[in-house]
């Protein structure tokens, strides 16, 4: 996890470890600044894919924990494109910057998901394309000549929005989840939380966490992936807080004299980034700031071994193609 | 099919025909309304209302909001109790009395409409609902005896339509599309309070236009003679379709208790014109046209419905339908049906007529042919019988007159011999031999 370096002046030795003491300051915690230094020069990407039925608000969501246009959204809502009469998916990257380090974004878009009548198997095109950004790395994994820097298409986070009813999750949300947690990290959140109270918003968390268990749907954080005691804690804290109810807006109020991103509606101005209004600013703390790095491991190390060891069971002549 | 605007042009022509004449005493029938009113309010009205709508909408809370009670109470097993999986259509009846005036009013609620992953036909069984009241009211009114007849049919139909602020969905055209032929439907903006203003404008438009693509009818507010309605009711046009928000939770907001929706930024107030259109639903389906419903759902959707049911009946011939104990006839479609029959017959009555004549004339000259044919023979015989007889008497005859020419040669002979006799005698006489 790449946050607070150490400090510079740790130069003896308080390792509690129970190694060696070191007698003068050989300077090994500056791999860290090395690492650093790299890290923004060659940038890193992040996958995301947000998935929901549409009027969820999942472009405006993604455009705000951005704080930049990244996803398509329909201009003024004024919908020229008809709902799609099966799921497409479509990917758009951006690069953004912000102190030195590059990162390029993609998001991909599910529109159609859930918009149907007959939702059957409207999972199925989503899956699809998972599995073949898994086969595409595979295949450069494997080959002879490999790319010094093979591009990274896997989805690394999939958000799935959910409707706030404030009853229980619906059966399409439970499906998706359920065939979907294996394959790709899942963080469900409660979309147009400002359609809540705050009492209706914690009966629906609980009962959606409790249905969430009951089905046995493993969200990110997973807690089988958990790695040491700090992890365990800080992730159960994030688990209990999880599903988050979030707004997003890209439009900008004056409140007591601050220009912040909100929503203007009769009664008050709903403030995105004010914790009291609703939960966005955590979720983006717990996806950017603290987590993302951890994400992209998850997705390599667990949810792509997983896929590889399948593929090379299955055919076990891969090798001599 | 009727519609509003033909029932509407038939009204207009009745009054026009109609002259106003002018009474020179008071003659006290503008009393009229007041014995309608008297007598309606000891009837008591009836009213049938269908919410339908994804889970966690806020119908439930809506009813209870409108009608100011708490038919879904806490008690009541919400959505996230609900075990089944399908739509069910259920029914809740409760008696409102206001200023005397008492109101049946009956709920059908559909739960588990548009939860299920595959959503084809949800609609069924509400349309099975809906034409089952219909199918209800038509054995009624069939019936000999008409006494009670309970009007469940259903009035209202409140179609909540998902803030998702971009348009319909395929579900909710699909649905409106088949229903509003059959009840009066009134598409609403549920929790209208996750839209700014803006939004909601947007989402407005965007939904009208879609109806208006669709060609889907919904409840059209019929246009008065009052100027001052007129102007209301195209204000209510304007919003539609109307953006609802429903809250029984008192919270006091500047001194005053309102009800509304408690948020961290503010308070939603469920009867503020400018926050929602709750002030407005409730005026115009309670205050202004509950009649008007009725009466629309009366006069036509129920005729449609009746008049589709009566024809299929007399088409196919055979009642393949439940129909008790019908003896209503259907408009031109069985009196045309009627003609033809008529005509048949007639037809076939000639025909057999004419058969009949032709037998019977057939019959008569062969009887007279025998008769005649009888008589010839016994004419034949007769003569011949005469012919006979007359043989027979000539031979009589001449036999007779052989007899007599013999009798009189005998008489002669006889008188000779009389004759000789006598002058022989005389001879002896003379002779004297007889002594």
């Amino acid at each position: 996890r790449a946050d607070r370096p150490h400090g510079h002046g740790l130069s003896s030795s308080h390792n509690s470890s129970g190694g060696s003491t070191l007698l003068g300051y050989i300077g090994i915690d500056t791999i860290i600044e090395q690492m650093r230094k790299k890290t923004m020069k060659t940038g890193f990407d992040f996958n995301i894919m947000v998935v929901g039925h549409s009027g969820l608000g999942k472009s405006t969501l993604v455009n705000t924990l951005f704080k930049s246009h990244v996803s398509r959204k329909s201009a003024g809502w004024a919908r020229d494109e008809k709902i799609p009469k099966t799921v497409e998916i479509k990917a758009v990257s951006h690069v953004i910057e912000e102190g030195g380090v590059k990162m390029k974004l993609t998001v991909v878009d599910t529109p159609g998901f859930g918009d149907q009548i007959n939702n059957d198997n409207c999972w199925e095109p989503i899956s699809k394309y998972i599995n073949e950004q898994y086969e595409k790395f595979l295949k450069e994994e494997v080959n002879i000549t490999r790319k010094k820097r093979i591009p990274d298409t896997r989805v690394h986070c999939c958000i799935y929005f959910i409707s706030p009813t404030g009853h229980f999750l619906r059966q399409l949300d439970t499906e998706f989840m359920k065939r979907l947690s294996h394959s790709v990290n899942i963080i469900p959140v409660i979309a147009k939380a400002d359609t809540m109270t705050l009492e209706e918003r914690q009966e629906f968390k609980q009962r959606v966490r409790k249905e969430l268990e009951v089905s046995g749907i493993e969200f990110y954080p997973q807690k089988e992936f958990d790695e040491d005691m700090e992890d365990k804690s800080d992730n159960d804290k994030i688990r209990e807080a999880m599903p988050f109810a979030v707004v997003g807006s890209d439009k900008e109020y004056q409140v007591n004299g601050k220009r912040v991103l909100g929503r203007k509606t009769a009664w008050g101005i709903v403030e995105v980034e004010n914790p009291n209004h609703c939960e966005f600013a955590q979720l983006r703390d717990f996806l950017i700031r603290s987590h993302l790095q951890d994400l992209k491991e998850v997705t390599h190390n667990i949810h792509y071994e997983t896929y590889r060891a399948k593929r090379l069971n299955e055919n076990g002549e891969y090798y001599n193609q | 099919i009727l519609d509003r605007a033909s029932i509407n042009r038939m009204r207009v022509s009745v009054c026009v025909s109609l002259k106003q004449r002018n009474l020179e005493g008071y003659v006290g029938f503008a009393n009229l309304p007041n014995q309608v009113y008297r007598k309606s309010v000891k009837r008591g009205f009836e009213f049938t209302l269908m919410v339908v709508g994804e889970s966690g909408l806020g119908k439930s809370t809506l009813i209870n909001s409108l009608f100011l009670t708490d038919l879904y109470s806490k008690d009541y097993p919400g959505p996230s109790q609900r075990i089944k999986k399908t739509v069910q259509v259920e029914q809740s009846k409760v008696l409102i009395k206001e200023g005397g005036v008492q109101l049946t009013l009956t709920i059908v609620d559909t739960p588990g409409f548009g939860d299920a992953v595959d959503n084809s036909n949800c609609w069924q069984p509400v349309i099975n609902y809906i034409d089952s009241k219909c199918e209800d009211f038509l054995n009624a009114e069939s019936r000999v005896n008409r006494r009670s007849m309970p009007d469940n049919r259903v009035h209202c139909c409140l179609y909540f339509i998902a803030p998702s602020g971009h348009g319909l969905k395929p579900l909710d055209i699909e649905f409106m599309k088949r229903l509003h032929d059959k009840v009066n439907v009134i598409p609403l903006i549920a929790k209208a309070d996750t839209l700014t203003p803006e939004e909601c404008q947007l989402f407005k438009k965007q939904i009208m236009k879609e109806i208006q693509e669709h060609k889907i009818k919904i409840y059209e507010f019929p246009d008065t003679e009052d100027d001052d309605d007129n102007k209301l009711i195209r204000k209510i046009k304007e919003k539609m379709p109307l953006a609802v928000v429903g809250s029984n939770v008192v919270i006091e907001v500047n001194g005053k208790k309102v009800r509304g929706r408690q948020y961290p930024w503010g308070v939603a107030e469920v009867e503020n014109g400018e926050h929602c259109d709750f002030t407005v639903l409730r005026n115009m389906l309670i205050r202004t046209h509950m009649q008007d419903l009725k009466d629309v759902t009366n006069n036509v959707h129920y005729e449609n419905y009746r008049s589709k049911k009566l024809a299929a009946v007399t088409c196919n011939g055979v009642d393949t339908s439940k129909t008790k104990g019908q003896l209503t006839k259907s408009p031109l479609a069985q009196m045309e049906e009627e003609r033809r029959e008529h005509v048949m017959k007639m037809k076939k009555m000639e025909a057999e007529m004419e058969q009949v004549f032709e037998m019977k004339v057939k019959e008569k000259k062969q009887k007279l042919k025998d008769s005649e044919a009888e008589l010839e023979r016994r004419h034949e015989q007769m003569k011949r019988n005469l012919e006979a007889q007359y043989k027979e008497l000539e031979e009589k005859r001449r036999v007779f007159e052989e007899e007599k020419a013999n009798w009189e040669a005998q008489q002669r002979i006889l008188e000779q011999q009389k004759l000789d006799a006598s002058k022989t005698m005389e001879k002896n006489k003379k002779k004297g031999k007889i002594f």
